[in-house]
Formats: C-alpha cells, structure tokens, sequence
C-alpha cells in the first residue's frame, strides 16, 4: 500500500437496519489508488452493505467513510463520483446501449460530439462496437454485462464498484469476465471494490481479499496469503478446500503443535491461532498437500488409511479417505505418470508436512 | 414456397400437414374449454351490440302501422301535397289502425315516432285517427277541413321520411341536426343542441377525473411498491376496500359528507370559514360527479401502476444516482418512462370507464352532473325512444374505439401493462 493517504477508508464502521442487531460490527478498511480489494463472505455477512455505504445508499449508523481523504458519510450519491456495477446491471431497458453509455456524460453537461466519442471508445473497449443502437434486452447476459461494466467506466470515476456482477453468468462466461475485468483493471490502473461470494472469482481477481463472516472482517490479505496462511478456522474453510481434524493441544514448541485428535491419533502441525495446551483446536490440511505413500521420514504425519471412494476428475482422482477416526478426509491425487493406482478399499499409507497442517481455533 | 422446399416427413406427408394432424386433437379440446365463454359472449354482448346497431338506423313504426300508406307515400315526389290516391290510402289505413290494440302497432306508436321530428305534431295522428272512420271522398279536402295543418307539406315530407325503415333520422337527431321544412339536413335550434355539449362535457369529465386519478394514484402506487410487505399488505387493503363496498353504499356516503348539510360544510361552518348561509354546494351537480367518480375509478388506476412499479428494481434509480444524476432527474429520466405502461392501461382503464359511467352521475350528479349515459339511460327508460338511445350509444362506442385506435397508435396498445 502507499504511503500517501488511501484513496478509500472505513473507519470504524458500524451498521444496523433495526436497531438491535448490527449488520456490521467494526469495519476497518483501506483501499489504496488502483488496488483491487474483494469483499468475499457468505450471503448476510455484511460486505454489500459495505459496498452500499460506500456508494451512499445506505447512511453508516456508526463510523466515518472516507474518500481522498475527505468523510463523505454526509455526500449524497449523485456527488460522489463512483462508478457502479449492479448485480442484476441495471441497464434502463426503455434506452438503448448508447444511451445507456451516454447517461452519466449527459448529467455531467457533456457536449454531444465528446459524448459520442467517449460512448464510442467505452463500447470498443468491451468489444461491443457495433451494439449501441440495441436495447439491453437484445443482449445476451455476457454482453448486458459488459455494457454495465463499460456504463460505470465511461465517466472516468475514481473508483469503481461492482456488486456480484457476474452472479447471473454461466460457468464459462463467469471465467470469462473475470479476466476481462482483471485485465482492464490493470490496463486503466482502476482501483475497484468488488463484492462477491465466489471465492475462485475473488481469487482470480483481487489484489486483497477482505473476508467477511458475521459483520466482523476475519482476514484482509493477498490471495495467496489467505489460502496459505489462513488466520482462523473460518477463512481457511471458507476460502478452498480444506479438511477438518478436531483434536486438542498437548504441547508447544517453536511454532510448532502436538495435537491429540479425536480418535486418540498425534498429528505434528504448525501454530497459528493456538495459546495453551489444553485447548481444542481444529486442524486444516488442503486436500493436495497430502501425499500417498510417502516413504519414509519425509513427512512428519503418516497414517494408514482405507480408501473410501474414488472419482475420476481428469487432472486429478479426488479420493475420500478413512483415517484418524476421520471418515471424509479428501485427497486430490494429481493425475500424473507415477500415480498411485488406488482401488476402493485398499489400505494405504498417506501423509503431510507439518507445515501444511494449521492448528486453528476450534 | 415451391413443393420442392417442402420439407416431408419419413412417409412423405409434409411437415406441416402432419404437425396439423397431430396437434388437432389438442386444439379441438383447447377450443371446447373457450366455447362456454364464447357462447356467453355471443349472447349476452354480440347480439345486443348488433342489435343495438340495428336499432339505431331501423324503425317501422310507421310502415307497421299504415302499410299500405308508407308503401304509397315513398312514390310521391315530395312537390306539393301527395294526391289524392294516397289521401285516400292514408284515411283508409288509419281506420283501420284505429282499431289496433297491439302494443306497438298503434296509431299512438306511429304519432309518436312522427313527433320526434316534427315536435307537437302527436295529436294531430290520435285525433284525426279518431275521425278516421267517417272521413268521406274527397279525402284531401275534407281532411285539411278536419285539420288544416294537413296542408302543410312540411308533415308530408315529415311522414315520408318515416315511412322508410331504415333511417338516418335518429343519427340527424342525435347530432344536434334537423331536418328543415324542405327536408334538408340543419343544425337543430340552440335549445335543443344538448346532445353534442353532452358528448364533449363527458369527454372533458372523464378526462379531468383520469388526470385527479393519475395524480393521486402515483404516490400510492409508488409507496405500495416500496414499502415493507406488512405495511404495503395494509396499504393494499385500504386501496381494495372500495371494491369490497356497494358501490350505492359508497355513493350515498359521499351525499352524507358533501351535503350542504353534510360532515365537511358542517366542519367549515364550525371553524368559520364559511357562513352558515354561505354552505358550498358540492353534491348534485358536476363537482360531485367528479369527486365520487375519482373514488370509485381510483382503484382501476393504483393497480396497473403498482403492478408495473413492483417490478421495477430500486437498482435503476441508484444507478441514475451513482452516475451523478440527481434525484429529480434521476426519476424523470429513469423511474418514470418505465412506469409508462402501467400509467397507460390505468388511463385507458379509468378513462374508458369514466365515459360511459352511469350510477354514480345519476345519483349525485344533480342537473349539470348527468352524462351521456345518463341521457342515454332516459331515452330507453323514459322517452322510450329507443332508437334515439341506441344512436346515442353507437356514437359513444364509435367516440370509445377511435379514441382506443389514437391510443394504439401513440402508445401502442401491446405495451400495456394491466397487472
């Protein structure tokens, strides 16, 4: 982040519709000039009422939301200058792409001839050229989208906000228009809140990743961060797959946590949000760092396991195992030349690091 | 298409014979469940709109009397006074008559269908018809002994226009026309020109109680699309509850509040605003007619909107907002063109209604308050003059379909929006 002030701050956010129950509970965030930060949680966790407050729609109940540095909790919308990208686009149907495109120049008194111009260069943009005589609704999803998107950039704001708008797309075109709107984040040096609750999409895109669970933010970090060094038992489930061990601690030393699991087994993992012995903790382990038949001393967990399941996902044979009283415990056993040919019920042994197994909070 | 770019099936029946064939049975059974509704609607609105229309340009009242006269006086060229043959054949037929008892075959009957267009010429018919029987050759002569209005010609021509069954008369009539003493189509005189005024006095009410109905139904239906289910459910019970209501119920409250010795004089009086001799006069005349008729069509107009409006999502409006529009602009650009047509079928609704309304205006609409329907509703009811009536209601259906065909064509009737 630079070290000049934030293009965007949230300060102590607090939020309620009703008077008794806070939507979100302490907001603290900083948005840097060109960053693309992701407000990633399940649905109610607070992060579009985020966005909402942030483009003015909503009043923040407690808090202060900056923007360049001035607090604009008091500037109605139409002044603050953020481009906006709906869930559902909210292309005006009764006008066509053009006008559409048109509608925050023409409110800016913009001249005809710039405007055409500037209509022009944002449809070239998205590739829709030639689309500006249609109506939205002659427009198959992918494109309605990429017009929403074109329609919040064509007036050069300073921030741009995008509320789920790949919700409505096939998984294709979802893929699709995640790279198209990385791309023109990084060729027009955008700096935008993007909102989801897709977390490959907000992988795929993001600079930061807020994570929201419950009004609170449970980690802000890159995306590598989050899947790699996960704060707490939340964001690592939350964000990829993961599987669970419960168990409790029985010593600490040097980062490192013995745990007694459930079904009386010892697994060796790494600290991360564990204080005392004694407490319980739940241990998460990403499904393809786990190795079948390590050999030995290469790894400091190794376990015998019985094949539950197998399924034949192409590049990888994503396998259910029985192991450490665990009966759903997955592995992805990549596809590759030297692979282990497993049958259903075969015992074998498998085993992990203790690097990629994170004592949590239980 | 050429037989060539048929396209045939396996057995080399075209396509779309076999598809007729195979989806016959489907359309046979589709079309039994409309035929209910169709054969209701033959009934009770096709016949009568036929019959109407029949009514409104046919009329034997005088050929089902004097056959033999009506058959006679079309041969006479109008110059002067008809001959003497046909003088005789009058006499004779009207004798004749005399002794019909048969409803709608009197003389009476014929005199009053005469009257229509030659006023105060009744009793001429029932009382030289009294005389019939003895009148003696010559038959012209000793008629206009009878009555020397006989000699005019002006009643000859009068009867010889009705003598013809099919007729123009009443459409002449009920455009504020006459005919003039030599048969010529003319205004009719200022007194009774009331037709037409009635005509555009209804355009403009109805027009006037659409706008009061737009302009009050808006927020409404804007506030029942936006509130919170539970509030809206409330909102919506209030609007419905004039339908829930007898429309007499709901009339005869408005007398109770708008009365000169009603609620809200009685309230203005009491906060002195007005003097006790100064009460307004709201009910019984047009006023009235415009206040009850706005309640009653309200309805008609919430519900289009408010269906239209529930379906707009609050994104557009933050839309327009976050690209700097502000709010006034937002909605004009915005909200409203998508209200558009739910705004256009409330006003064809409550503007359709409103024209031919009939209770309401009867009841609280005093003198200046009547409508067309009204005026229509006496000649079937009281002057029964039926065909009068029935030209009355084809030009207000006629004024109905042209006024629907100019909405068709600046709006288009395809994007309405009734709910």
């Amino acid at each position: 982040m630079s070290a000049e002030s934030p293009l965007v701050r949230f300060e102590n956010i607090q939020k309620s519709y009703d008077g008794e129950i806070l939507v979100v509970k302490d907001f603290n965030l900083d948005v840097a000039q060109g960053e693309f930060v992701t407000m990633l949680g399940p649905s109610g966790s607070g992060k579009t009422t985020c966005l909402m407050m942030l483009a003015g729609f909503e009043p923040a109940t407690h808090g202060e939301i900056y923007l360049k540095g001035k607090p604009i909790n008091k500037v109605p919308p139409y002044k603050r200058g953020i481009g906006m990208v709906f869930q559902n686009y909210a292309l005006f149907p009764h006008m066509t792409v053009a006008e559409n495109l048109a509608f925050p120049l023409e409110v800016r008194g913009m001249g005809k001839s710039e405007r055409e111009a500037r209509v022009k260069r944002a449809l070239d943009m998205v590739q829709l050229g030639e689309f500006g005589g249609r109506r939205p609704m002659q427009l198959s999803g992918g494109q309605q989208q990429r017009v929403a998107v074109a329609r919040s950039l064509v007036f050069d704001p300073d921030l741009v906000l995008m509320d789920e708008p790949l919700g409505a797309l096939d998984k294709n075109l979802r893929e699709q228009m995640q790279y198209e709107i990385k791309h023109l984040h990084e060729q027009l040096g955008l700096t935008v809140v993007y909102v989801t609750h897709d977390q490959t999409e907000a992988l795929t895109m993001s600079n930061r990743i807020a994570v929201f669970d419950d009004g609170i933010v449970q980690q802000c970090a890159a995306p590598a961060a989050l899947y790699e060094k996960p704060e707490n038992a939340f964001v690592a489930n939350f964000i990829g797959e993961n599987n669970r061990i419960m168990g409790t601690v029985t010593a600490l030393a040097d980062g490192q946590a013995t745990v007694k699991s459930e079904s009386g087994d010892t697994i060796i993992a790494q600290q991360i949000n564990v204080d005392n012995v004694g407490d319980r903790t739940t241990l998460s382990l990403r499904p393809e760092r786990v190795t079948v038949a390590p050999g030995e001393g290469n790894t400091e967990n190794t376990f015998s396991a019985k094949v539950k399941e197998l399924i034949y996902h192409g590049d990888h044979i994503r396998t259910r195992f029985t192991v450490c009283g665990h009966d759903d415990f997955i592995v992805k056993v990549p596809n590759s030349a030297n692979h282990a040919a497993l049958q259903e019920g075969n015992t074998v042994t498998i085993g992990w690091k203790m690097e990629d197994c994170l004592a949590l909070d239980a | 298409m050429s037989s060539a770019d048929l396209t045939l099936t396996e057995d080399g029946i075209p396509l779309k014979q076999k598809l007729a064939r195979t989806t016959a049975l489907q359309r046979r059974r589709a079309l039994l469940l409309t035929l209910p509704l169709v054969l209701f609607l033959v009934v009770s609105f096709v016949i009568p709109i036929g019959q109407m229309l029949f009514q409104s340009v046919h009329n034997d009242k005088v050929s089902a009397v004097v056959p033999n006269f009506a058959e006679a006086i079309l041969q006479w060229d109008g110059q002067g006074l008809p001959p003497e043959s046909t003088f005789e054949i009058f006499v004779k037929d009207l004798a004749k008559a005399k002794q019909v008892r048969e409803v709608g075959r009197t003389v009476g009957n014929m005199a009053t269908r005469i009257n229509y267009e030659m006023p105060g010429s009744r009793s001429l018919f029932t009382s030289t018809a009294r005389k019939a029987k003895k009148i003696e050759a010559p038959y012209k002569e000793n008629l206009i002994k009878i009555n020397k209005k006989w000699a005019n010609p002006a009643i000859w021509l009068t009867i010889q226009r009705a003598a013809r069954d099919i007729t123009p008369a009443f459409y002449v009539a009920a455009l504020d026309l006459k005919y003039d003493k030599n048969g010529e189509v003319v205004q009719a005189d200022e007194l009774y020109q009331i037709y037409l005024n009635n005509f555009m006095k209804t355009i403009w009410v109805s027009a006037l109680i659409t706008l009061i109905c737009i302009l009050l139904a808006y927020p409404v239906a804007y506030l029942l699309s936006v509130l919170p289910l539970r509030q809206s459910n409330l909102l919506m019970i209030m609007v419905l509850l004039p339908f829930w209501t007898s429309l007499l119920v709901r009339t005869t409250a408005w007398i109770a509040i708008l009365q000169t010795e009603g609620i809200i004089n009685d309230i203005l009086v009491f906060l002195g605003f007005i003097t006790d001799d100064g009460r307004i006069q709201m009910i019984y005349n047009q006023t009235g007619t415009i206040i009850a008729m706005v309640h009653i069509l309200l309805p008609f107009m919430i519900l289009p909107l408010y269906s239209v409006m529930k379906t707009i999502p609050p994104s557009y409006m933050r839309a327009a907002l976050s690209m700097g529009a502000k709010p006034i602009y937002a909605y004009r650009k915005v909200y409203l063109p998508q209200t558009l047509p739910g705004l256009a079928a409330g006003t064809l609704l409550v503007f359709i209604l409103a024209i031919g309304y009939y209770i309401t205006p009867a009841l609280v609409g005093g003198e200046d308050g009547l409508l067309i329907s009204n005026l229509i509703a006496y000649h079937i009811q009281k002057s029964l003059n039926w065909s009068l009536g029935a030209a009355l209601g084809t030009i207000l259906l006629v004024v109905v379909l042209v006024l629907y065909w100019l909405y068709n064509k600046l709006i288009g009737i395809d994007k309405l929006r009734f709910g």
